[in-house]
C-alpha cells in the first residue's frame, strides 16, 4: 500500500463531529430571513437544508380575495428589488387573456423602465456578492448608481422600490419631460462604474480565487431543476425569454445573451453568474439606449380598457424574463373580476432550490458566496 | 548601548517615573485608537466617495468620541449558558497581550518603556496572548460562529507567526542584536540606512536590498493576518460568521475586543517600523533629527502603516480559510526561508 | 411541435390514460391526463426524442371544488415547445403520482402544492411543509380552508 492511501485509508477512519449550524434566519449573509440548517464537518459543509416560509404572506391566498387591479401592489413585493419586472408578466397576462394590444409607446416605456429595474437589480445583486466575499467598497458605488436610477423610476411612479405602476392595457402615467436626457445619463454612469467595478472587484485575483471554481451547476442539472435567469445562463445554457419567446416589442432590439463561458474556472461557478450579470448590465443599457431612440412621444399610454377588468373564463400562464429568472403566473379567471387561482412562479424560489445540490463539500464561506451568487430575493421565495 | 530614558533623567529611578513609563503609553493608545477609528471611517468614506461622519463636531472628528459614549451606555450581555469568568476575562486577556507588547517599543531615542534585550523576542512571546483571548473569548461564549472564529484565528496566527518570525530573524541577524533600541540606532543616518534598503553598510549590500524589501512586505502580510485585517478577516468575516469571535459581545467588552485591534494594529506597525523603516531616525540623516523630533518620525511611520492597513482594508475581499494557509505556508514561508538564508550568507560574508 | 400534435403521438401511446385535449380557452391548451399515469406520461415527455420535455417551467395546485387538480406547464429546451398537462384528484384523498424524480425541479413545487392545497404526492422522496410551519393545520389554500383561532398559543387572525 502506497503512503498516500494508507494516509487516505487513515484520515478516513478519524472519527470527526459533525456540526449543525443555524445560518438565518438573522445573518448577515443570507439576504433576508432564509433559513439554512447547514452540517458542517469542519469547515466543510456536508449537508444543506434550506427552511423558508419566514416571510411567508399568503401571496396567493390573498389574491384570491381581491380584484385584479388589487392585486398589482402585491405583486410588488414580490421581488422588491424589480418590481418593474415583477407587474410586466402579470399585466402580459391579463392583456392576452382579454386580448387588449397596448399602444407602442407603452411597450417602449415598459421597456426602458424594466430594463432599467434590471441594471438595478444586478447592481445589487453583484453588489451583494461582493460583499458576501469581504468586499464593502464596490457595494457603495453600486448603490450610489442605484440610487440614481430610483429616482428616474420615483419620477415616474411616485415610488422608490414598489412602485405600482403598469395598468392592464397601459401605464399608470406619462413619462415626464427629460426622461430621455436621465436614462442616457444613467446609461453613460451605469458603463462607467462597472468599468471600475471590473478592475477593483471582478478581475481582482482574490476575488477570482474565492468565487471561480466554487458552486459548479452543470448545464444539464440547472435544466433539471429548472433555473433560470443569470443562473441558468452562468451554466451556459443560451436561455433567455426575450430572445426565445420574444415578448412585447424586444425582438426590435438587437442584444446579446450573455453566457458563462468558465473564463477563469469551470463553466457554470459562482463567478461565471456573476460576470453574466455585470455583462447583462451592458446589453440592458444597450437596449435603452436603442429604445429611446426609436421611442415615439406622442400618444396615449393607456389602451381602451373596461373600468372593470373582467377577463373572461380562461386560463393563462404568461412569464416574462425577470432580472432574476423567470417571473411566471398562472391565472385562472372564473369569469368575474377576482381571480379563481393565482399562482406566482418566483425565480428566487426555484433557483434556491438548487443550493443543496451545489453546496455540498465546498467550504463553509464558499456557501455563503453560493447563496450569493444564487442571488435570490426572500418576498419571491416565501410569497 | 545604554538605554536612555528621559523620564529616569527627570525623576530619578523611583515609583513617580516607572508610574509615569507605564502610563504614558496608555495614554498614547487612547488618543491613538481615537485618531485611527476615525481615520477608519473617514478613509473608508474617501474610498467608497462618501463624505463619512459629519455631524459630531467639524467634519465629524468627535465621532470616536461618541462611539465609545455609545458603547458605554449599551447593555453589558452575558449569554445565560457561557462560560462566565472566561467570557468576562478574555477582553482583558486580549488588550493586555497587546498592550504588553508596548513595553519594548521605542517611541524615541530618549523614551523606551523596558529597553530590554530581547526586545524583538519579548514581542513576538507576548503578541500570541491575543491569540489566548480569542479562543477564550470565542470558546466561552458558547456559540458556534464564535468558536469556528476562534479555531479560524488560531490556526491563523500559528500558519502567520512563522513567516513574521523568520523576518524578524533576518533582521536580528542582519543587526546582531534583539534590541529594538539599537536596532534603532544602527539605522541612523540617510533613508537607505533603513533595514528596508540592506541595513547601514558600503554599496555591496545593494544584492540583498531585494531580500530586505520581500521580507518587509512578508512581515507587513503577516502582521495583517495577525490582526485580522482584510484580506485575513476570516475570523471575524462577517458574511459568514457574523462576526466570529466576538460575536456574543456587547457594550465595552466588544469596545475592548475594538480597542485591543487597533492596539494591535499600532504594535505590528511600530515593529515594522522599528525593523524596517529606521524607527525614530529621521529619513534624511541630521534633517530634524533628535529625541522630540524622533518621536514624531516613528509616530508618522508607523501612522503611515496603519494607513495602509486601513486602505487595504476597503479595498480588497477576504481569503478562504484554505487560502490563507495556502499563502502562508505554500507562498511566504519558502520566501522568507530563501530570504533569511540571503542575508545569513551576506552578513558572513560582510 | 404542437398541442394537438403532442395529444395525438400520447394517445397513441397511452390510449386511455390520455383523456381529454382542450384548445377552446382563450390561451394555452392543454391535455387532460388520468391521474394514476401521469408519471408515465411525463416519464414519455421528458426522454422521448420527439418531446424532450426537459424543463418544468411550472407546477401548481388547484381547488376544483369537489376534486384537487395539478396543472404541469413543460417546457423543452431545444425544440421551444410547450404543453399544459393536468390531473385531478377527489379532495377527499388527494392522490397523484409524484414527477419528483423526473424534474428536481418539482420536488419544491410539489411540497408547496402539498402544504397550501394538501395534494398527496406519491413516490416524493421528502414531502413535508415548505411555506407554512411544519406543525401547520390544514391548507390554506383551499377554498374550505378556515384559519386557525390559535397557533401555539399566539392569535393568528387579526
Amino acid at each position: 500500500m502506497s503512503d498516500k492511501k494508507r494516509l487516505d485509508l487513515e484520515y478516513s477512519q478519524i472519527e470527526s463531529d459533525k456540526m449543525r449550524i443555524n445560518v438565518g434566519p438573522q445573518h448577515p449573509s443570507t439576504h433576508g430571513v432564509l433559513r439554512l440548517e447547514v452540517e458542517v464537518d469542519g469547515e466543510i459543509v456536508t449537508e444543506v437544508i434550506p427552511h423558508l416560509g419566514y416571510l411567508h404572506r399568503s401571496f396567493e391566498k390573498h389574491c384570491e380575495k381581491m380584484t385584479y387591479p388589487q392585486v398589482m401592489p402585491y405583486i410588488d413585493r414580490l421581488d422588491y428589488i424589480s418590481a418593474m419586472n415583477n407587474e410586466w408578466p402579470y399585466v402580459m397576462a391579463l392583456e392576452k387573456l382579454m386580448d387588449i394590444k397596448v399602444p407602442e409607446k407603452v411597450d417602449y416605456i415598459r421597456v426602458i423602465l424594466a430594463e432599467l429595474n434590471r441594471i438595478a437589480n444586478h447592481q445589487i445583486a453583484v453588489a451583494t456578492f461582493g460583499l458576501d466575499a469581504g468586499a464593502f467598497t464596490p457595494f457603495l458605488f453600486f448603490f450610489r448608481d442605484r440610487e440614481y436610477i430610483l429616482w428616474i423610476l420615483e419620477k415616474m411612479s411616485g415610488a422608490r422600490l414598489l412602485y405600482n405602476y403598469f395598468r392592464v392595457g397601459g401605464l399608470a402615467a406619462d413619462v415626464y419631460p427629460g426622461f430621455k436626457e436621465d436614462c442616457l445619463n444613467i446609461v453613460k454612469q451605469v458603463r462607467k462604474t462597472n468599468a471600475e467595478v471590473m478592475d477593483l472587484l471582478i478581475y481582482n485575483s482574490i476575488f477570482i480565487k474565492r468565487s471561480a471554481n466554487v458552486g459548479i451547476l452543470r448545464p444539464d442539472v440547472a435544466i433539471n431543476f429548472a433555473c433560470s435567469g443569470p443562473v441558468l445562463r452562468g451554466s451556459g445554457v443560451k436561455y433567455d425569454l426575450r430572445k426565445d419567446e420574444p415578448y412585447s416589442i424586444y425582438d426590435r432590439f438587437d442584444f446579446d445573451i450573455p453566457v458563462g463561458k468558465g473564463e477563469v474556472g469551470v463553466v457554470g461557478d459562482c463567478w461565471d453568474r456573476n460576470m453574466v450579470r455585470v455583462q447583462e448590465m451592458e446589453q440592458s443599457c444597450r437596449i435603452i439606449e436603442q429604445a429611446i431612440a426609436q421611442m415615439p412621444m406622442e400618444g396615449d399610454v393607456s389602451a381602451l380598457v373596461p373600468k372593470r377588468i373582467k377577463p373572461p373564463k380562461g386560463e393563462v400562464y404568461m412569464r416574462a424574463e425577470n432580472p432574476k429568472g423567470d417571473l411566471g403566473f398562472y391565472i385562472v379567471s372564473n369569469g368575474t373580476d377576482k381571480p379563481e387561482r393565482l399562482k406566482a412562479r418566483g425565480a428566487s424560489f426555484v433557483n434556491l432550490s438548487v443550493i443543496p445540490e451545489i453546496s455540498k463539500g465546498y467550504m463553509f464561506a464558499d456557501l455563503i458566496l453560493i447563496l450569493g451568487s444564487i442571488d435570490i430575493v426572500l418576498g419571491e421565495v416565501d410569497r | 548601548m545604554e538605554n536612555v530614558n528621559f523620564l529616569y533623567e527627570l525623576f530619578g529611578k523611583n515609583i513617580i517615573s516607572v508610574t509615569l513609563i507605564v502610563s504614558l503609553p496608555l495614554v498614547f493608545v487612547l488618543i491613538y485608537a481615537l485618531i485611527a477609528i476615525l481615520a477608519e471611517l473617514k478613509v473608508s468614506a474617501w474610498i467608497q466617495e462618501r463624505l463619512g461622519p459629519m455631524r459630531t463636531g467639524p467634519w465629524g472628528i468627535l465621532q470616536p468620541i461618541a462611539e465609545v459614549v455609545k458603547l458605554i451606555q449599551k447593555e453589558d450581555i452575558t449569554p445565560d449558558k457561557s462560560s462566565k469568568l472566561l467570557y468576562n476575562l478574555a477582553p482583558f486577556v486580549i488588550f493586555t497581550g497587546a498592550y504588553a507588547a508596548f513595553a519594548v517599543i521605542p517611541f524615541s531615542e530618549y523614551f523606551v518603556p523596558s529597553g530590554i534585550n530581547l526586545g524583538l523576542f519579548y514581542v513576538f512571546a507576548i503578541g500570541s496572548i491575543s491569540a489566548l483571548g480569542i479562543v477564550m473569548g470565542g470558546w466561552a461564549s458558547n456559540n458556534k460562529y464564535s468558536l469556528m472564529g476562534a479555531m479560524r484565528s488560531v490556526s491563523q496566527l500559528i500558519s502567520y507567526e512563522i513567516p513574521a518570525a523568520m523576518a524578524i530573524l533576518s533582521v536580528v541577524v542582519l543587526a546582531s542584536s534583539m534590541n529594538m533600541q539599537e536596532i534603532n540606532h544602527q539605522q541612523t543616518g540617510w533613508f537607505w540606512n533603513w533595514n528596508l534598503f540592506g541595513g547601514p553598510g558600503s554599496w555591496t549590500k545593494i544584492w540583498i536590498i531585494p531580500f530586505t524589501v520581500l521580507l518587509t512586505f512578508i512581515y507587513f502580510i503577516s502582521s495583517l493576518a495577525e490582526t485580522n485585517r482584510v484580506p485575513f478577516d476570516i475570523p471575524e468575516g462577517e458574511s459568514e460568521l457574523v462576526a466570529g469571535f466576538h460575536t456574543e459581545y456587547s457594550g465595552m467588552k466588544f469596545a475592548m475586543f475594538f480597542f485591543a485591534e487597533y492596539a494591535n494594529m499600532f504594535v505590528v506597525a511600530a515593529i515594522l517600523t522599528t525593523i524596517f523603516l529606521g524607527g525614530w531616525n529621521s529619513p534624511f540623516d541630521t534633517f530634524l533629527q533628535g529625541p522630540i523630533w524622533g518621536s514624531f518620525w516613528f509616530v508618522l511611520k508607523a501612522f503611515s502603516v496603519v494607513l495602509v492597513q486601513i486602505w487595504i482594508r476597503w479595498t480588497l475581499p477576504r481569503y478562504r480559510v484554505d487560502q490563507l494557509m495556502y499563502v502562508g505556508w505554500k507562498v511566504l514561508l519558502p520566501l522568507s526561508f530563501v530570504s533569511f538564508l540571503a542575508i545569513s550568507f551576506y552578513v558572513m560574508l560582510k | 411541435m404542437l398541442a394537438n400534435e403532442i395529444f395525438d403521438r400520447l394517445k397513441t401511446e397511452f390510449g386511455d390514460a390520455i383523456l381529454a385535449f382542450d384548445d377552446t380557452q382563450p390561451t394555452d391548451p392543454f391535455i387532460m391526463v388520468q391521474t394514476d399515469k401521469v408519471f408515465d406520461v411525463c416519464y414519455s415527455l421528458r426522454d422521448n426524442d420527439e418531446f424532450q420535455f426537459d424543463y418544468l417551467m411550472c407546477l401548481t395546485g388547484m381547488d376544483l371544488g369537489e376534486n384537487v387538480g395539478v396543472v404541469y406547464h413543460l417546457y423543452s429546451m431545444k425544440f421551444k415547445h410547450k404543453v399544459v398537462l393536468k390531473v385531478v384528484a377527489p379532495k377527499a384523498d388527494p392522490k397523484v403520482p409524484s414527477v419528483e424524480m423526473l424534474w428536481k425541479t418539482a420536488d419544491w413545487h410539489e411540497r408547496e402544492a402539498y402544504d397550501l392545497m394538501g395534494v398527496q404526492f406519491e413516490g416524493h422522496r421528502n414531502l413535508i411543509r415548505i411555506l407554512c410551519p411544519y406543525d401547520w393545520e390544514g391548507h390554506p389554500l383551499r377554498k374550505d380552508y378556515e384559519t386557525p383561532e390559535f397557533y401555539h398559543g399566539m392569535k393568528v387572525s387579526y
